[in-house]
């Protein structure tokens, strides 16, 4: 059976468009080092590093934790690189779980990163193929039909999309890490930037960031005694279906209902937005949220986007079930990361460390990513007690 | 990662593609069907439904597109959706971390399937652009010329002769014959590997493991479930990988401690080998990590020809598994030794150890 696991370090660089006084090897190993200065720990403590980030493409280097062994201090242990599209964050933080959960090891470490200023990413997601279209559009051009899908089933306002990028613009200049620093940002804003992909503008749309994220992740026995308080896996899983198949629902996809359902079972969470006291989830454009809202349990069909527009998602707001109060992918997206930012702000609101984006006495988070064109999934659940 | 105190878990079924110089108009997925189609009637099952998780191995750059994966899942029948992972590594990592599921408690049995298409590009230049991308990748050190030096050194050394070298290809060949789904086979002797002109020196062409399109795949389960399925298994007795440092001049290119190290922890001391299948790209390398492993002349090293009869890159570790995996249950062997390696010169190196089962 699964052995429990905590995680007992966490460290992250700052985002921002480009970090350009550091190698990416100088990058994940600033995540890195803060992830083992959080945790008390020396490079030595650790068993095993798992490294994930999204297409090797994004910076133009194959399989870069071949070259990252010496940044990590890895030299002389195992290293597993984790690749599950835009997913990858949260996919690589299950896998460095599995480890522990395993009884295999006793205290690994795990980093995800993006240095998109290496390269473009618009570019590496839109190069022609010989077997299929050439779609020349980015993540926006695929996502935007499916959110009109959206808005023409919910019969949501047009203003729902707006609502979720100032709340996350506002929670995320309470988070000194996140990429958009925006305290002042608006509704008027945000209507008169202009469209990207109608219906989705300029400032509903997540940047393109630089960035690291690192977890030290250990055993029941060793968390127990670690410096700072662990915050407890109380659910893993992911889901995958396939791109193409007769009756693929895009807007509400059965793998994100099913890998929820699994992981708030694990939790014993039956109603999550009771249950849960904040969460973290993969929302890089804006109507991502209500539809999330409801593919994850937290309303119903078709109504997710009156708990955006009522503030229920809202910190700033006294919401009661905030979502995203780091500032989420919209205020920071080094892509390959961005899953395990959501992994990892979840487990330190629990570890009650997120100072103005703290949701008071967090206890249960949920940690999202999803990947692709929504067929991937990652979560997990984590809590202040072992459960 | 022992077996000790832990839930025994065997390899019930490997499949492997031809390995092709050129899959033509076949794109990725229609590499994989075929694979997976005969290892789910290997172990009587329909697709990925049947079993509990699945993982694959691939490469973006192989294809020259984000996201080579992606597709994979499309092979799979996986409606409903399935719980499914991926490695940028050589399938053989798939396999260990479906392991790792399986230990969790969250898996009885696992799919995992490697692929790549490599002959659109030029593999060795593709795979220079792994190197340190400041200091080494813009001098487009290829893959080729790595190994050319690491096979100088070690004659210089006087470690090998270029027809220790020789020796390696010859029984390759010899080898490769018996397999249906090599390259490269033929009744080759040292003296006609010498015979060769030196391409980039000292490695001759035939020193050089081809660029092959394929796919493999394996299911692995633990022994309680491939009981129920009543198919012959092989146990991992033991299994562990190690990565060096990416400076190659601080390694010690004329051995493999990573090896070393992943040997030892996976027990390959602990027993007899009667067979080891080593993913040694260069024939030199066959040399170093035999070595490295401490075969003695009692292991039958590449049976299968190994990947100098045909190279599927991403999934070549993995085979090196299911071609131990084939020999255990053929009864050719009690006991065997699989190797994959990633990186430049044997920088990443895992190590896998098949036993017999009680009932195989």
């Amino acid at each position: 059976m699964s052995t429990l696991a905590a995680v007992v370090g966490i460290g992250q660089t700052k985002y921002t468009t480009k970090r350009e006084d550091v190698s990416i090897a100088g990058l994940v190993r600033e995540a890195a080092a803060r992830a083992l200065q959080d945790a008390d720990l020396g490079w030595d403590d650790i068993d095993a590093v798992i490294v994930g980030k999204a297409p090797d493409m994004f910076e133009g280097v194959v399989m870069p934790e071949i070259y990252l062994t010496d940044a990590l201090g890895c030299n002389g242990k195992p290293m597993l690189r984790v690749h599950t599209a835009g997913s990858v964050g949260g996919s690589t933080a299950l896998v460095a779980a599995s480890h522990v959960q395993s009884g295999a090891f006793k205290r690994v470490l795990t980093v995800a990163f993006e240095k998109q200023s290496e390269s473009n990413a618009m570019w590496a997601l839109s190069n022609p193929q010989p077997f299929s279209t050439h779609l020349n559009a980015g993540a926006g051009g695929y996502f935007a039909p499916i959110i009109r899908e959206y808005i023409r089933r919910s019969g949501a306002p047009y203003d729902t999309g707006i609502k979720v990028a100032v709340k996350d613009r506002l929670h995320g200049a309470r988070n000194p890490l996140a990429h958009l620093q925006l305290p002042n940002i608006n509704m008027q804003e945000v209507e008169e930037s202009f469209m990207l992909w109608d219906p989705i503008r300029y400032l509903e749309s997540c940047p393109s960031s630089d960035g690291a994220c690192a977890m030290v992740i250990a055993s029941e026995e060793l968390a127990d005694k670690a410096a700072r308080p662990p915050a407890w896996i109380r659910g893993v899983a992911m889901r995958s279906e396939p791109t193409m198949y007769a009756g693929r629902e895009e807007v509400n996809p059965q793998a994100g209902r099913d890998c929820a359902a699994d992981v708030y079972k694990q939790a014993g969470i039956t109603d999550p937005r009771k249950d849960l006291d904040v969460a973290e989830v993969y929302v890089p454009f804006s109507w991502y949220e209500p539809m999330w809202l409801e593919n994850l349990g937290f309303a119903p069909e078709g109504e997710g986007w009156k708990l955006t527009m009522e503030g229920a998602t809202s910190l700033i707001d006294g919401g009661d079930i905030p979502w995203n109060p780091s500032g989420g992918v919209l205020s920071s997206n080094p892509i390959g990361a961005s899953g395990m930012i959501r992994f990892a702000e979840a487990a330190r609101q629990v570890r009650g460390e997120c100072g103005e984006h703290q949701v008071e006495g967090a206890k249960l988070a949920l940690g999202h990513a999803y990947g692709g064109g929504a067929q991937f999934f990652a979560m997990w659940v984590v809590g202040a007690e072992k459960g | 990662m022992g077996q000790s105190n832990m839930k025994e878990i065997a390899i019930v079924a490997y499949q492997q593609s031809d390995c092709v110089s050129d899959a033509g108009a076949a794109n990725e997925v229609e590499l994989i069907i075929p694979v997976l189609g005969k290892v789910f009637e290997q172990v009587g099952i329909t697709n990925a439904q049947d079993v509990d998780f699945v993982c694959s191995g691939s490469c973006d750059y192989l294809q020259g597109a984000a996201f080579a994966f992606v597709m994979g899942v499309d092979a799979l029948g996986a409606v409903p959706p399935i719980k499914e992972s991926h490695v940028e590594m050589d399938a053989a990592w798939a396999l260990y971390e479906s392991m790792l599921k399986i230990r969790m408690g969250h898996a009885e049995s696992a799919l995992i399937y490697g692929f790549g298409k490599s002959s659109p590009g030029e593999l060795p230049n593709v795979l220079s652009q792994q190197l340190d991308p400041y200091y080494l990748a813009p001098l487009w050190v290829d893959t080729i010329s790595l190994a050319a030096m690491q096979a100088r050194l070690m004659l210089d050394q006087g470690l090998i002769t270029e027809r220790d070298m020789a020796e390696v290809v010859a029984r390759s060949r010899r080898n490769a014959q018996g397999n249906p789904h090599a390259q490269l086979g033929g009744d080759v002797s040292a003296e006609d590997v010498l015979a060769q002109q030196t391409y980039v020196s000292p490695l001759r062409k035939a020193d050089i493991c081809p660029v092959s399109d394929g796919a493999s795949a394996v299911v692995i389960a633990t022994v309680e479930k491939a009981r129920e399925w009543g198919v012959p298994y092989a146990v991992i007795s033991g299994i562990d990988h190690c990565i060096e440092t990416h400076n190659l001049g601080v390694r010690d290119l004329t051995d493999s401690i990573s090896t070393r190290r992943a040997a030892a922890n996976a027990g390959v001391g602990d027993g007899r080998v009667d067979v080891a299948e080593l993913y040694a790209p260069f024939s030199h390398q066959e040399i170093i990590l035999s070595r490295a492993l401490e075969l003695g002349e009692d292991t039958r090293v590449n049976p299968s020809g190994g990947v100098l009869a045909g190279n599927l890159m991403m999934a070549s570790g993995l085979s090196r598994i299911g071609e131990v995996f084939n020999r255990i249950v053929a009864g050719e062997a009690q006991r065997g030794v699989a190797h994959a390696t990633s990186g430049p010169c044997l920088q990443h190196n895992l190590v896998t150890v098949l036993e017999k089962g009680e009932t195989a």
